[in-house]
């Protein structure tokens, strides 16, 4: 049960909160077809630290940015999603 | 006199309890184990695979062997330690694992086929079909298994709390108490818990648990606790629960968990008589229980010359004190007893299930003491579980032979015993003469022959040595077996012990009862019931429910003791021919405003949105990204920049997400705002070829006309009116305010019923929506189909820029045999589900996902998914279904059955 | 290979033990191998016994970073069952379990597959109509299924709670019986001996670090035993597939995620049957010892930490209650979490890779180990022949781009809604 820290609500546990995707997985509607397709179904998948898009759905409902460690399960930074992270 | 008995003195024992049926007394503060021991009882249980004879070994939740069932009835708890249940007045207990009764177990029988029966035995035979397999595991599964469980429901409440400190301090003995004042001095809160009944010392600044374990350390100082409220089998206080389940999140924690004693490998170890040093001393001090009165103490450190001292000092006799080591320590040297040193326990005998004598081998003689009690010190583990569950290292103490916390990888440290703060240990051990009679498990009779020949065998990593032989995988987790099995493993590798390796810990550190884990949640709260604004109204009229997802819908209203089916057919034929009513609150509805509303709408809805007019509505539907069809449903423009987008209820959660990601993630630069509304607004839809007049009844305005939109009152309350229709005929559906709803219900109930109409429920609705060829999210749009496949390609924006319009860009998405949309007709009824086939035998090409009655007429209409099935109008198919034995034979159409050119809902203005 | 037996077993027990050997060789790796699986799991020592029995190629090795068996065939819920609603997995599922009814013999060596049947529940009418659906699909190809009554459902499994108010009433079944569970640690050891026994190095201790290239083609591997070149290599490592598959610059439609299960103390006999449910995820069996085996959730986030979330525990243990009242008061012994290969279709990855001679075997989810024995048949044969096996074809890595996915729970590509 991770404690994360929202940048708008503060530290919460982690049922607060669900995980949607890696940042490089973001699909945008600009993006041709074969780059969005690819984007989808590929994943780097890493035993190590990921940038990833979770929300704090059960709490400010908003989406935020994760730098998290995949094994040890540190999160280095959470940050509020700002489209410059796609 | 021989065995174990309470020593003189102190008060009566006042409590009352049994055990195998024998009325028996205890103490205020007696475990059972103590108070059996008290009661002159050494013999409790049967081991688990050679049902052999089973005492009390120690006196803390490490007890391999002496566990029993405690209560009865509804409240029996099999597999207790009788270590770790406080004797209260009434207690029910029996022995396991055993028939016909304790003292005489035909299940020892096993035992005399031991060497046949050895560690993996039953990987090398039984072979045959599986059916004779079968047959082997009805007896294999009655030999096996401990304790019985209850038939009954469990009538005890369970609940979950939630906690939060910033020291979390495991264990109230003397380290954790001196961590828990530094931490109270240093203006901390502090939350200390204790397995036992009471902390050595109270703190006022600090919270305590007693009877609470820390179950399991998870992240980021997460840590799950056990509290007992009540003892086994034990009624809790009214409105107390059994048991609590905390979640406790803690800034650091602390563990003072202590060391749990090691027991001494040699042959027949595992006779009742033999207990833990420690354990002894316990009995004696704390429960004034004297667990024999001749005693030999074998050991390999100084901790168990304070057992013999309390064994004197409570008129028992020390006949001998094997110490393992080469030169008699100082403790040695000044005892009072007699001491031998190069000397080891090698073989116990015994009678009638207790122990009688102890043969030792001092200095290469060989030498018999009688006794009734051999107290055993391997030395002392750390419990180190809860450090190494939260991602600890562990480093290897040469001293005193045992694991102790490494590095840390969270904020967890310990301290005391469980530091490692333990007498140091000789390092002599015996050779085996007898492995085969040499215990290291004792709950699964695994010894150290069956180390060995696991070793022979190849199963050498200590993963595989567990797995083969079943050591350390009882009910007590290998807690006074695994270091000795390390040290076996290490012997017969010719490796150290660290060399050998470890097993990973994982919670729970002691049992956790499935109650405790589900809490409040058990027994039918496991899932919210969602119940309607318009519940009442809809009981009253003692419908059929229906769930659906969380939520309960009336399927339908029977009268007069109709059928289901017969109900329904007569509401749908009520809407075809007058009007009915249906509560469609369920369904998700947003409302999205703002200059950019279309923008997001459009790029969410795979359909034109942009041009809609205000006052209009019309059918959309939204595709996953990988193309597929997500969900459908209805897009209004109410106002210039204000939309109201309704759609499926089992998808209401996953829209919201969908929608806030497009919105915040895609395109966050739209100023829009959406709201969900699904449960802020009731929905009635009225429907039926006099529903206009109805409503225009009810309202006193011109009702909107299809696909229009209007504002009105009914009966004083303010409803939004949207003409859509998924019946087929002429519909209104009805939006007000939940709380509100209820009077709206009413008037159009009264007025619908006025003119021979009457409420319909899901399976109505059903028969109607099917006749039209609506899809059904779930049934025709089950994840897996595309728009084309659903025949709405031709809605699909062609502008594109929409989730999804990448994904269908995909070569397979278009290929011909996929399977597709279909109508099928047939004069008997289509079983819904079944296979399309051309004939019995014949390979799969599709199924039908939605099948009904006509509502007028005769025959039956269904929907289907058919390969290829666009391009198969006409062909006679067989619908079947094996598992219910049904089957129709059907013609390939059209989806759609009823009022093709859509008039019964244009009624020309 | 010394043959296991009764007689064997008798002999030994008269003679002390003596004569067992062992059960399969610990050899140094050699310098290179036609075929290298990476991933000594049930599926990849399953692979190499095929390869070796089947295609009668003997220079093979399995390399295995830790201790065989060590991840999902170490500790999982044993589940064996074919019955899947799409066509391609049942099919595949279900030549799997054509293989364990003879795999005991086979191998010899006990696995213990146990067909007592694999139930699901349903809840509602539309429960049951979901799973007829399931059943007529698998009756007409050929593959056991019946739809069980309410008073079927609670012979069979007399714990129920079969009250018409429950939160889940029952409703009925659908039950395929060849289905049941079989003892997951056998299975790793079965294959292991039986391929040792015909040649295969199984070689322990030995982590891949690294793949060697020659000419755009994979050539060999890097391991901290040293570099072993290789024809063919196939990955077959469950959850560490995307750590592996990058050593090769790949990047998988696949995701690691923890799930969970756990086991009580062992009691009598009480559940004769798999339970499990077509509305809820929980599942409950009893294994032979007479532990209560239980599943629910996966834990719906990227991790390969081995430890779970509590309110997946917590929760599966209510909905068991919820069905089986009696197992209140029975106590979690042991709960362990493991880390699954989430593939973005919900079905397994059995092909080639866009990188020439390398191959991939995963994306199992949390179903691999009722298809070990089919999953190591069609591994042999692509990784012997180059060709793929036809009931491994719909399982091929370009099916994501061509739009051709098996998704058997209909939810699409995040695999935390699987």
């Amino acid at each position: 049960m991770l404690q994360i820290g929202c940048p708008f609500c503060g530290a919460r546990a982690q049922s607060e909160f669900s995980y949607e995707r890696t940042l490089d997985s973001i699909v945008t509607l600009e993006m041709p077809a074969n780059e969005a397709v690819r984007r989808l179904y590929a994943r780097a998948n890493p035993r190590g630290f990921d940038e990833e898009l979770w929300r704090h759905a059960f709490g400010c409902r908003q989406w935020l940015v994760l730098h998290r460690h995949r094994q040890t399960h540190e999160i280095a930074s959470v940050a509020a999603f700002d489209p410059a992270h796609r | 006199m021989s065995g174990p008995s309470r020593l003189p003195g102190g008060p009566e024992p006042t409590l009352r309890f049994t055990f195998d049926g024998v009325p028996l007394r205890g103490r205020v503060g007696d475990t059972l184990a103590a108070a059996l021991l008290a009661n002159g009882i050494g013999l409790v249980a049967r081991s688990f695979k050679y049902h052999r004879p089973r005492g009390i070994l120690s006196a803390g939740v490490e007890e391999p062997n002496a566990l029993v069932t405690v209560g009865e009835g509804e409240r029996r708890e099999p597999n207790t330690r009788a270590t770790d249940v406080y004797v209260y007045d009434g207690l029910v207990a029996h022995s396991q694992n055993r028939w016909p009764s304790l003292a005489f177990d035909l299940g020892a029988v096993n035992g005399l086929a031991a060497r046949f029966l050895t560690a993996g035995f039953y990987y090398k035979t039984f072979f045959g079909p599986p059916s004779r397999w079968l047959l082997y595991e009805r007896f294999i599964r009655r030999a096996a298994g401990l304790g019985k469980a209850p038939a009954e429901p469990d009538p005890d409440p369970y609940e979950h709390r939630s906690a939060f400190c910033d020291v979390l301090v495991v264990g109230g003995g003397p380290a954790g108490i001196a961590a828990t004042r530094a931490a109270v001095q240093a203006g901390e809160r502090v939350l200390v818990v204790e397995q036992d009944l009471a902390v050595r010392e109270a703190i006022d600044e600090a919270r305590v648990l007693t009877r609470t374990t820390a179950s399991g350390v998870w992240d980021h100082g997460f840590v799950t606790l056990v509290q007992r409220l009540v003892e086994p089998g034990q009624p809790p206080a009214p409105g107390q629960p059994a048991q609590r389940l905390w979640h406790v999140r803690a800034g650091r924690v602390v563990l003072a968990t202590g060391a749990i004693e090691r027991p001494l490998t040699f042959a027949w170890n595992d006779r009742p008589g033999v207990m833990l040093s420690q354990a002894v001393r316990r009995y004696i001090e704390r429960f004034k229980v004297l667990p024999g009165q001749r005693v030999v103490i074998a050991t390999n450190n100084d901790d168990a010359y304070a057992t013999a001292d309390a064994i004197a000092a409570a008129g028992g006799s020390v006949v001998a004190i094997l110490d393992s080591r080469a030169e008699k320590s100082a403790v040695a040297r000044i005892a009072a007893h007699p001491v031998h040193t190069n000397a080891f326990p090698i073989s116990t005998s015994g009678k009638r299930h207790h122990l009688r004598s102890v043969e030792a081998d001092i200095g290469g003689e060989r030498t018999r003491f009688e006794a009734d009690l051999l107290a055993v010190s391997g030395g002392f583990t750390p419990v180190v579980h809860l450090h190494s569950q939260a991602g600890g290292a562990l480093d290897w103490d040469e001293a005193i032979q045992a694991f102790v916390p490494g590095a840390s990888r969270q904020a967890v440290s310990s301290v005391g015993a469980a530091a490692g703060d333990l007498p140091p240990v000789g390092i002599a051990v015996a050779d085996l003469p007898d492995p085969k009679a040499s215990f290291i498990d004792f709950q699964n009779d695994v010894t150290a022959a069956d180390i060995d020949l696991a070793w022979a065998e190849g199963y050498r990593s200590v993963e595989h040595l567990k797995r083969y032989t079943t050591l350390g995988m009882a009910t007590d987790q290998g807690k006074t077996s695994n270091m000795a099995a390390l040290a076996r493993l290490a012997s017969v590798a010719g490796v150290t012990i660290p060399q050998a390796g470890l097993t990973t810990f994982r919670a729970p550190f002691t049992p956790v009862t499935l109650g405790a884990l589900a809490g409040a949640d058990g027994g039918g709260h496991a899932a919210p019931n969602r119940r309607l604004a318009l519940y009442d109204r809809h009981q009253r009229l003692a419908p059929i429910w229906q769930p659906l997802g969380l939520w309960h819908r009336p399927r339908a209203y029977p009268v007069a003791g109709e059928t289901l089916h017969q109900a329904a057919l007569r509401e749908a034929r009520a809407v075809r021919t007058a009007a009915g009513i249906v509560d469609v609150s369920t369904l998700a509805k947003f409302a999205v405003v703002g200059p950019d509303a279309a923008a997001l709408l459009e790029s969410v809805c795979a359909t034109g949105v942009a041009k809609l007019a205000v006052g209009r509505g019309r059918y959309t539907f939204l595709l996953r990204e990988d193309g597929m069809v997500m969900d459908d449903g209805t897009v209004w423009r109410l106002e210039e920049n204000r939309y109201l987008l309704t759609s499926s209820t089992g998808g209401a959660d996953r829209m919201e997400a969908h929608l806030s990601y497009a919105h915040r993630v895609l395109a966050p630069h739209l100023r829009v705002s959406v709201v969900a509304q699904q449960e802020h607004f009731a929905g009635i839809a009225l429907a039926g070829p006099l529903a206009k007049a109805i409503l225009a009844e009810l309202t006193g305005i011109a009702p909107p006309a299809h696909m229009g939109l209007a504002q009105a009152e009914i009966a004083g309350v303010a409803v939004l009116i949207l003409a859509a229709s998924y019946s087929g005929e002429r519909a209104f559906e009805l939006y007000a305010v939940a709380s509100d709803a209820g009077a709206v219900w009413d008037a159009v109930e009264a007025a619908t019923r006025a003119r021979g109409g009457a409420p319909y429920g899901l399976e109505a609705l059903e028969f109607l929506r099917i006749e039209k060829g609506h899809i059904v999210i779930g049934a025709e749009a089950d994840g897996r189909t595309t728009p084309h496949d659903l025949q709405l390609e031709r809605m699909l924006r062609k502008s594109g820029g929409f989730i999804g319009a990448a994904g269908l860009t995909r070569p397979a998405l278009s290929a011909p045999d996929r399977l597709q949309l279909v109508g099928l007709t047939s004069e008997t009824p289509i079983p819904e589900g079944a296979m399309l086939v051309t004939a019995t035998g014949e390979p799969v090409l599709g199924h039908v996902t939605s099948a009904a009655g006509r509502v007028l007429g005769e025959g039956a209409v269904a929907l289907g998914l058919l390969a290829g099935g666009r391009l198969r109008t006409g062909e006679r198919l067989l619908a079947t279904s094996p598992t219910r034995n049904q089957s129709a034979h059907v013609t390939v159409t059209a989806p759609l059955f009823y009022d093709a050119e859509g008039t019964r809902y244009r009624d020309g203005d | 290979m010394k043959r296991y037996s009764a007689l064997a077993l008798l002999k030994a027990g008269l003679t002390g033990q003596r004569g067992w050997e062992q059960a399969w060789r610990d050899p140094e790796p050699k310098k290179s191998y036609d075929i290298i699986i990476i991933g000594g799991g049930g599926h990849g020592l399953a692979t190499a016994y095929y390869l070796a029995k089947v295609h009668g190629l003997r220079n093979i090795a399995v390399l295995e970073k830790g201790w065989i068996g060590g991840g999902n065939t170490g500790r999982n819920t044993t589940i064996v069952r074919s019955n899947y609603r799409q066509k391609p997995l049942h099919d595949l599922f279900d030549f799997a379990l054509d293989l364990w009814e003879g795999m005991s013999d086979a191998l010899n060596f006990n696995v213990m597959f146990s067909p007592r049947g694999a139930l699901f529940l349903g809840h509602s009418d539309g429960d049951m109509t979901v799973l007829a659906q399931r059943g007529d699909a698998l009756r007409c190809d050929g593959i056991d299924a019946d739809l069980l009554t309410r008073a079927q459902v609670q012979k069979l499994v007399p714990l129920l709670d079969m009250a018409p108010d429950a939160r889940f009433p029952i409703h009925g079944g659908l039950i395929q019986r060849r289905g049941g569970t079989a003892r997951h640690d056998a299975v790793a050891w079965g294959y292991a001996r039986a391929a040792d026994a015909l040649g295969v190095d199984v070689i322990q201790k030995c982590e891949v670090t690294g793949f060697a290239m020659t000419g755009g083609r994979v050539s060999g591997v890097a391991t901290t035993r040293g570099p072993i070149a290789a024809g063919r290599v196939g990955i077959c490592v469950a959850g560490n597939s995307g750590p592996v598959a990058a050593f090769a610059g790949l990047q998988l439609p696949i995701e690691a995620q923890t799930l969970q299960a756990f086991v009580t103390e062992p009691v009598k006999p009480m559940i004769d049957t798999v339970i499990m449910s077509q509305s809820l995820h929980c599942y409950i069996s009893q294994s032979d010892k007479g532990g209560i085996v239980l599943g629910g959730d996966p834990d719906q986030f990227p991790s390969y930490a081995q430890r779970g979330l509590p309110p997946r525990i917590e929760k599966a243990a209510a909905e068991a209650i919820a069905l089986v009242p009696a197992l209140s008061r029975l106590r979690m012994v042991r709960c362990w979490a493991g880390t699954t290969d989430m593939s973005f279709d919900g079905s397994p990855i059995l092909s080639a890779l866009p990188v020439d001679g390398l191959y991939l075997n995963g994306g199992w989810c949390y179903g691999g180990f009722k298809a070990t024995p089919a999953s190591g048949w069609c591994y042999a044969h692509v990784l012997a022949t180059g060709d793929t096996h036809p009931l491994a074809a719909p399982f091929a890595f370009d099916r994501f781009a061509r739009g051709a996915t098996i998704d058997e729970a209909g939810v699409g590509v995040l695999p935390q809604l699987r």
